[in-house]
This record gives C-alpha cells, sequence and structure tokens, in this order.
C-alpha cells in the first residue's frame, strides 16, 4: 500500500528542515551531555576532563577517548538518593498527571459541547495563563498557599480552622502547582479530540438504549483515547523532571530528579555526575513512550 | 385498519421564526413501510427526529401504541433509527456495533451471540464480524447500520436517507434487500428520503410534505396518478403543467392556447382557470393522423423510452415519452391526450 515514489528536491527539503531542526537542538545538545556523563569531574572550568580541542591530533583524540568511563552511572545505581529521587519524581508526575486529567476533562468537555461562536474565546481563555511569566504565576500559588496565605485567612474567617493549614513547602503544593501550570496542555487535546466526534455517534449510542452516563463511558470516553494518552504525555514528561514547581512550593522533603541535577550541577559541580542522572531520566522517559508508540502504529497497521 | 402503531397529532416545530413542522398528522399501522418525502428543508428530518426523541414538539403529540411519548427520552423508547451518516461506533468491531443495543439492555451474552450472528446473516455480513468499521465498504456499513438499529427488535424502526450515500446500481439492489427485511422482520419502517423513486418504490404508504405540512399521504401509485395538489405532481414524478380555462359548452373541455382537450370529469365550475398535470409517458404521440399538432424541438435517449420537447403553440412545449422512437428534431408530429389522462387543478386565487 505505501507506494515508493521520487521525491522532488522541493518535497525532500521541506522533509529535511523538521529533522535539521531535531539534529541542531536536540540531538546535538544530548551528545554533549552524554559525552559529559562519561567524563570525570575536576576542580576546574569546564569541571570534567577529557576536553577535546580543535589542535587535537587523531592520536591525541584516541588517547583522551581512552579515560571515559562508566562511573557516573555506576553511581547512580549505588546512590539511593538517585533511586528514590527517580521514583518519587515519577509518583509526583503520575499523581500530578492524573489529578490534571480529572481537572481537563470536564473542562474540555464542556467546551467542546459550549456554543460553536463561544468556542474561539474560550479557547483564548484556555490558554490566557501563558501571557504571563511562568514564574510569576508560580510565585502566586506562594501568595494563595502559605500560612498567613489568601486561602489559610479565608478559611480562618470563616471559623472552618483555629491554625493555618500547612500546604505551603508540601508535596501536596508541588502537585497543586504541576496541576495548575500544566493543564492547558492536557486541555487543549482532549478538547480537539471531543471537539472531532460526530455527535450523531452519541445520539445513535442513546437511540440503541445508552443511558447519559452510558454513552459517555461507551462513546464519548474511548473515542477521546487519543487525545488523553496526548495530554498525559505533555503533562508527564515535563513534569518528572520539572525544577521550578517542586524548588518554589516544595517542602525540604520534596525529592524529584529535577532538584537533585540541579544540586549536582551548581551546588557540587558534578556536571558528570548530573549529565548521567539526566541521560538516565531521557532513557527512562522515552523507552515506554518508544515502545508504546511502536505498539500504537502496528495496532495501525494490523487494521488496514 | 387496526389501532395504529405511531399515531402523529398534531405535531408542531418552530425554531424561532421558521416553522419546521405545521401541525402535522398521520398514522403508521404495524408492519407497515411508511415514507415520508419532501424536499430539504420540509420538516421530514425534524418529524422522524421528534419521533425518535432528539427534538421535542412544542405542540401536538406523537403516540406509540396509544401511549404518549412526550417526557420519554431516546434511550427509553422502543424506536430505533438509522442514521443518514451511519453513525457507526469506530472503535467497535461491527459484531460489538450490532451487538450494542443488545448489550444496553443487559442480555445474557448467549442470547447476544444469537441475535447478532441472525442479523448478520441476514444482511449478508456474516465474514465481517471481526472487521472494524474503517475497513467497510459503503454498501456493508449501510447494512451495519440496518443490523445494528434492528438487533434490539424496535416497535418502529426509522430510516434517515438509508440510500443516499450509495451509488445507482447499489441502491436498486439494497431497495429489495431493504424490502425483503422488512417482510422478514414485520417491523414497521419509517423512512425519510427527498427521492420520490426510493419512496415509490420501497414504501406502502408515503407522506408528501412541504414546508412543514403533509400535503398528500397515499399509496405510491394513487400519489402518482392522483396527486392531490400541483406541488405533489410537480414533485413526485416527471409532468408537464398546461394552462387553461375550464369549457363546458360543447362536452366537458379544458381550454388551452394550442386546442381544446376533452375531458372525462371535472368538478370545476365553467370558466374556472385551472392547471392540467399531464405526465410525459400519459400523451400519445403519432406521426399522422388526428391530434394536436407539433413539432419535435429536442430529444433525450432515455434507453427504455425517448423523451422529446415538442411545441404546440408558440409559448407551450410539452415534454412526451416516445417508446418507439426514431424522431429527429423538426419532425412534425400528432399528440393525443386521453380525457381521462392527467389531473386538474384550480388555480390558485
Amino acid at each position: 500500500m505505501m507506494r515508493q515514489r521520487r521525491l522532488s528536491l522541493g518535497q525532500r527539503l521541506t522533509l529535511a528542515i523538521p529533522y535539521l531542526w531535531i539534529a541542531a537542538f536536540f540531538l546535538a545538545p544530548m551528545l554533549l551531555i552524554a559525552k559529559i556523563s562519561l567524563s570525570h569531574a575536576v576542580l576546574a572550568r569546564p569541571p570534567y576532563e577529557p576536553r577535546f580541542l580543535s589542535s587535537d591530533t587523531l592520536a591525541d583524540i584516541w588517547a583522551k577517548a581512552q579515560s571515559f568511563t562508566f562511573d557516573n552511572y555506576r553511581a547512580l545505581v549505588a546512590d539511593s538518593l538517585y533511586f528514590d529521587s527517580y521514583v518519587s519524581s515519577l509518583a509526583i508526575a503520575g499523581v500530578s498527571t492524573v489529578a490534571t486529567l480529572l481537572v481537563a476533562y470536564p473542562f474540555a468537555l464542556a467546551m467542546a459541547r459550549g456554543p460553536r461562536q463561544w468556542r474561539p474565546f474560550l479557547i483564548g481563555l484556555a490558554a490566557a495563563p501563558f501571557w504571563t511569566s511562568f514564574l510569576i504565576r508560580v510565585y502566586a500559588w506562594i501568595a494563595l498557599l502559605k500560612d498567613e496565605g489568601l486561602i489559610n485567612n479565608a478559611l480562618m474567617a470563616l471559623g472552618l480552622i483555629d491554625a493555618p493549614l500547612q500546604m505551603f513547602a508540601t508535596t501536596g503544593a508541588v502537585v497543586v502547582g504541576i496541576v495548575y501550570s500544566y493543564l492547558p496542555f492536557m486541555l487543549l487535546p482532549i478538547y480537539a479530540a471531543l471537539e472531532g466526534q460526530d455527535p450523531s455517534l452519541r445520539e445513535a449510542a442513546a437511540d440503541l438504549g445508552a443511558s447519559p452516563l452510558q454513552v459517555f463511558l461507551r462513546v464519548t470516553l474511548p473515542l477521546s483515547r487519543d487525545g488523553v494518552v496526548a495530554g498525559a504525555l505533555l503533562v508527564f514528561i515535563p513534569a518528572v523532571g520539572e525544577f521550578v514547581i517542586p524548588d518554589l512550593l516544595g517542602g525540604s522533603d520534596t525529592l524529584m530528579i529535577g532538584r537533585t541535577l540541579w544540586n549536582d550541577f551548581f551546588a557540587n559541580h558534578d556536571w558528570p555526575a548530573a549529565s548521567a542522572a539526566a541521560i538516565a531520566l531521557v532513557v527512562i522517559l522515552l523507552a515506554p513512550l518508544l515502545l508504546w508508540e511502536r505498539a500504537r502504529l502496528r495496532e495501525e497497521e494490523g487494521r488496514r | 385498519m387496526s389501532a395504529p402503531l405511531l399515531s402523529i397529532e398534531g405535531v408542531t416545530k418552530k425554531y424561532g421564526a421558521i416553522v419546521a413542522l405545521d401541525g402535522v398528522k398521520l398514522d403508521v399501522g404495524a408492519g407497515e413501510f411508511f415514507a415520508l418525502l419532501g424536499p430539504s428543508g420540509c420538516g421530514k428530518t425534524t418529524l422522524m427526529r421528534s419521533i425518535a426523541g432528539f427534538e421535542t414538539p412544542d405542540s401536538g403529540a406523537v403516540r406509540l401504541r396509544g401511549e404518549d411519548l412526550a417526557g420519554v427520552p431516546p434511550h427509553r423508547r422502543p424506536v430505533n433509527m438509522m442514521f443518514q451518516s451511519y453513525a457507526l461506533f469506530p472503535h467497535l468491531d461491527v459484531f460489538e456495533n450490532v451487538a450494542f443495543g443488545l448489550r444496553r439492555k443487559g442480555e445474557k451474552e448467549g442470547a447476544i451471540r444469537a441475535r447478532v450472528s441472525e442479523l448478520l446473516e441476514m444482511t449478508q455480513l456474516a465474514p465481517f464480524g471481526a472487521r472494524r468499521i474503517n475497513e467497510l465498504s459503503g454498501g456493508q456499513r449501510q447494512r451495519v447500520a440496518l443490523a445494528r438499529a434492528l438487533a434490539p427488535k424496535p416497535a418502529l424502526l426509522l430510516l434517515d436517507e438509508p440510500l443516499g450515500a450509495l451509488d445507482r446500481k447499489l441502491r436498486e439492489e439494497t431497495q429489495f434487500q431493504l424490502k425483503e427485511i422488512q417482510r422478514k422482520t414485520r417491523t414497521s419502517f419509517v423512512i425519510v428520503t427527498h427521492d420520490q423513486d426510493e419512496a415509490l418504490a420501497l414504501a406502502d404508504r408515503v407522506a408528501v410534505m412541504r414546508g412543514g405540512r403533509v400535503e398528500q399521504i397515499a399509496s405510491p401509485i394513487d400519489i402518482y396518478e392522483r396527486p392531490a395538489t400541483r406541488f405533489v405532481a410537480g414533485f413526485v414524478g416527471e409532468t408537464n403543467f398546461v394552462e387553461g380555462v375550464i369549457a363546458r359548452d360543447d362536452g366537458l373541455a379544458f381550454a388551452t392556447t394550442f386546442g381544446r382537450l376533452p375531458r372525462a370529469q371535472c368538478a370545476l365550475p365553467e370558466g374556472a382557470r385551472a392547471t392540467l398535470s399531464i405526465r410525459p409517458e400519459r400523451i400519445e404521440v403519432a406521426r399522422e393522423g388526428q391530434g394536436i399538432a407539433g413539432r419535435v424541438e429536442d430529444y433525450v435517449f432515455r434507453g427504455e423510452y425517448t423523451l422529446l420537447r415538442v411545441r404546440v403553440a408558440p409559448d407551450v412545449v410539452l415534454r412526451v415519452g416516445a417508446y418507439d422512437g426514431r424522431f429527429a428534431i423538426g419532425d412534425d408530429v400528432k399528440l393525443t391526450i386521453a380525457p381521462e389522462a392527467g389531473v386538474l387543478f384550480a388555480a390558485a386565487a
């Protein structure tokens, strides 16, 4: 079915642009980090060895390459801090993703079912937070969550609580921050999936005896699966490596790999260890994603 | 006729200033094949959606076996609908599409399997149970939609332009299948269509609708032979409209610009302005002899007959069906219109 055909030069160039982009801005830095992860730390600037110079001969390069080591990866496994950070990051990102989904789905549904002429406005509202700085919005949450913050003051004024609740500087605050910050990334793909659904499918289901709840569970939800998966990935992946939100809203005991990395990089000046941790994170996130995508493609091919 | 299965009693529905249904009254009997025929915007789809429960009439009642359906949501109505777009579930295979209604009824797995197999057999889809919807041809999808709507054994099946998306050849084949399935299942079918051929071919009775009103309800033959209004005559089948005046001085006749046409019967008074609707195939054509003189202006070969355009007066061209037709442009012909052929309508005051 896939017909082999010759592409014109223009088509090739068009296709080449995204690949070149990825090569220049994703692959090249990744290779650099991979290389640093195989180096060892020294007290210098930059703080790792070996370094390759443009004056190196082939023999020099070979000699320097001999000093590459997997010690940093061994350290990752040996030091439980890394393991704990990964597990904690995945857990926090997982909980946050589920929470974001639960908040975003009803929003997306309301947007998709709302009057057609309102939809551009609603999409604009969903994207409105992007008009202010991410950092300022996270800081704003401090003002809401801290002991003498808006929420505690309001609850105390209403007499619902006597002492302020400890909300700021907790892992829960991190989850709230992630849900808030990443909501649009979940909302928009789900909205797109729901908006594209043929309303006559829901009518057909109702006509065949499905109650409104069954229509949702049997038709609307399964047909929005691709949007949910896309949204979940767009939230989960950056949330695992999130640094700003746990740093500003999390407590001293909130362990996330982004913070551990930052400490290695800037506090300990151990670039090779931080690089190894970063590469490991990419592998942890990318491997299941690639497997899932391959399974999906195979399923789609099987259907043809 | 016994008590009707479905009765529509003075149903009216307005969308703002637009009147979609205007006091529609009709009955559908048990086991009847009924057609709602009309041009787009005549209200036939709104009427069907009111029966299914997707629209709520402003006034009037929709009764099924005498029971008022007002306030009964679509999923509790023993009425199923075959959607014009088919609305098949793309995430389910053919079997599960057909089983959908049965599962909602909470039937046992064994009963579901048996019923779905029976329907797949009936619609010649037996080998395709495990297929996805996007792997099916248009005709197969149409049959899945029919099987799915029939599966829960509805009291009444609504079909929205069921053959609209099929090509011409498949359409004819499917017409026979639809009729056969309707006979076998003894379910009342209400079909909505803008295609007069489809309505005439399939239905026991046809309701012709226009502007939210029912113009005529009758058998296909009566609709065709005895249209109640000028609109019905023009909408169903091909026809000629001839303007003239009723004359009774020398035997009942219809006086036109190209001559007097004797009439067998007419309730209109002497001198009344009227329009005669005469089908092309009811005008006899000969090369010589008695009759209205005319000249062939143009012709279209249609296979079983040739449609001629014959000028009989400077301002009148009649379409005439010729069965032995080797006519050429410019031929002189004689036309005869039998006194009982055609229908007279009084000109609108």
